[in-house]
């Protein structure tokens, strides 16, 4: 059906968008998990509460959150530039999925911290635990599914956005749609490459899932 | 020196920017090696007070001291020492539900920093003392209730501690888990020296454990005694509520019946002796039995009897003395039985 240089482009681009949607992702939690404890900790009902700390993460959480990603995209390109020195291409585009996957994944991990049961809190309190022993080893195990499965939402949020920055140039499968499917009305290589989005997807929704449930023991 | 000693204690809260006290001036002294009860309705402020002998409540005013130490002067590093020093079991358990039985009992030596291999040797004896050694891989969810317990108590007891704070950690059993639990609490307490604080509002579980108890009604303290002292002759509403498991401060007048109505309860020195028909005999007056019931109270049977008086002043009064000459306890009954 296509040549094989349409093939190699579609190879290509399925790298190209594990790449932005996997290392995003990742930079994503390493920035919007510590920031989502210090939202658990610093709430009303939390370890230290903090009403400033608070008031000012919520906000700038909120505030990113509520800017439409494409819109991010471009107001951002400064700032890629200046980090990553050039404002197309895959990992030009990391930058911007990035800022917006951290506030996103500390809304999601947020709901899953407060769910952590305030009574083992206590225990722990009541064995002399310390505040970083209540976090590394009360919250964050005992809310380790839903931090999976938040990574996996996550994960597949940004790997819809990655195939919008093709928009402005960024790489990946998105791009080879754009490209192809929009500027040059070649409706097959489109299609495909929303089937290939469609497939990545279920494949990383079902490992996300499988592993997620694997480590819970809360209900057999 | 007394193990456990409150003093003063007060703590109050804001709600909504009214404040609320929960406990006001408490004072008590809970001496080595001793099962300590503390009862109260629901909302009386047990679970405050139960919480600011280990200081996981500060108390608004008054001291809690440990062996003399108080606790209010200690650095948050010398409290969360003295904190692993008191082990304490919850009405919910509280069992971390992503570990396993064995690294839920490590889980205290980790905090305290205890080598892995140590921690696990330490848990497995102590899984033979709450007879659970073959769940040591299950998780909290796949346990029963009681089992579920049991693995808390192994939990609190990992770090040797001398005292064992106990709230409310039979109320969600059922009435026989609630016994074997309380049973495996007084062997911990006879073979350890371990001292227990019971915090309960039921008076079944103080009668079957407890050498000492007080209560507390609205966040004051407002009887004292040994279970005995309370058990025969509870002297504040709040303790005779408690024991008869009915209203007696909120009840409208007009639904009092007016027949005089006393409670005995027998001991071992009383309990062979017809006293019942040897009243009616000696007075040649019928009594009416209400209700009567037996209760373990420590070990002992100890029966109580709820009896309706006939009618004339005169007779009544020497019924009541005729009764206590015999040695039982006597306290008159004001609630519908």
């Amino acid at each position: 059906m296509f040549d094989e240089k349409v093939i190699q482009m579609l190879v290509e681009g399925i790298k190209d968008t594990l790449y932005m949607t996997l290392v995003s992702s990742v930079i994503g939690y390493v920035i919007g998990l510590p920031l989502v404890v210090l939202l658990n900790v610093t709430n009303e009902k939390g370890l230290k509460p903090n009403k400033i700390i608070y008031r000012v993460l919520d906000i700038i959480c909120n505030i990113i959150r509520s800017i439409p990603f494409l819109i991010l995209l471009i107001l951002l390109i400064p700032f890629t530039r200046m980090i990553v020195g050039k404002s197309y291409g895959s990992t030009a585009t990391i930058v911007p999925l990035v800022i917006c996957a951290a506030p996103y994944i500390a809304r999601v991990v947020e709901a899953s911290l407060n769910e952590v049961d305030a009574g083992v809190i206590e225990a722990a309190k009541s064995m002399g635990a310390g505040i970083f022993q209540i976090i590394f080893k009360v919250l964050l195990v005992e809310a380790r599914t839903s931090l999976l499965t938040g990574f996996t939402i996550t994960t597949g949020l940004l790997l819809g956005y990655s195939a919008m920055s093709g928009t402005v140039g960024g790489g990946g499968l998105g791009d080879i749609a754009v490209r192809y499917g929009y500027y040059r009305w070649q409706e097959d290589i489109m299609i495909v490459t929303v089937v290939l989005l469609i497939v990545i997807f279920q494949i990383i929704q079902n490992i996300g899932t499988k592993i997620a449930v694997s480590l819970d023991h809360r209900k057999r | 020196m007394s193990e456990i000693e409150i003093r003063n204690l007060s703590k109050s809260f804001k709600i909504k920017g009214n404040p609320v006290v929960a406990l006001d001036g408490i004072n008590l002294k809970i001496e080595k090696g001793d099962i300590f009860g503390i009862i109260g309705m629901s909302g009386a402020g047990k679970s405050t007070l139960v919480r600011s002998i280990n200081y996981l409540e500060k108390p608004t005013e008054g001291q809690a001291l440990i062996e003399g130490i108080d606790l209010s002067g200690l650095s948050e590093k010398e409290l969360r020492k003295k904190r692993s020093e008191i082990g304490m079991i919850f009405q919910n358990f509280n069992l971390l539900e992503q570990k396993n039985v064995i690294d839920n009992i490590c889980f205290p030596l980790e905090i305290i920093g205890v080598k892995r291999k140590k921690a696990r040797a330490k848990a497995r004896e102590l899984l033979k003392i709450v007879k659970l050694e073959e769940k040591e891989k299950s998780y909290p969810s796949q346990l029963s209730g009681g089992q579920k317990q049991r693995v808390a108590i192994a939990r609190a007891l990992a770090t040797n501690p001398k005292v064992l704070l106990c709230d409310e950690a039979t109320s969600a059993l059922d009435p026989q888990t609630t016994g074997t639990i309380l049973k495996l609490l007084k062997e911990i307490n006879e073979s350890f020296g371990i001292t227990i604080v019971i915090i309960t509002h039921q008076m079944s579980v103080i009668t079957e454990i407890c050498k000492r108890v007080v209560i507390i009604d609205n966040g004051r303290l407002v009887e004292e005694g040994t279970v005995e002292q309370i058990f025969e002759n509870p002297k504040s509403d709040a303790a005779k509520e408690l024991i008869s498991g009915k209203e007696i401060r909120y009840t409208p007048l007009d639904t009092l019946d007016t027949e005089r109505k006393i409670r005995i309860v027998f001991r071992d020195n009383s309990a062979y002796a017809p006293v019942i028909s040897n009243v009616i005999l000696k007075f040649q007056a019928p009594v009416n039995i209400l209700k009567a019931d037996t209760k373990n109270v420590n070990g002992k049977a100890v029966g109580e009897i709820v009896l309706g008086l006939p009618e004339g002043e005169t007779l009544q009064e020497n019924i009541l003395s005729y009764l206590r000459e015999q040695g039982i306890a006597v306290t008159e009954v004001k609630e519908h039985v």
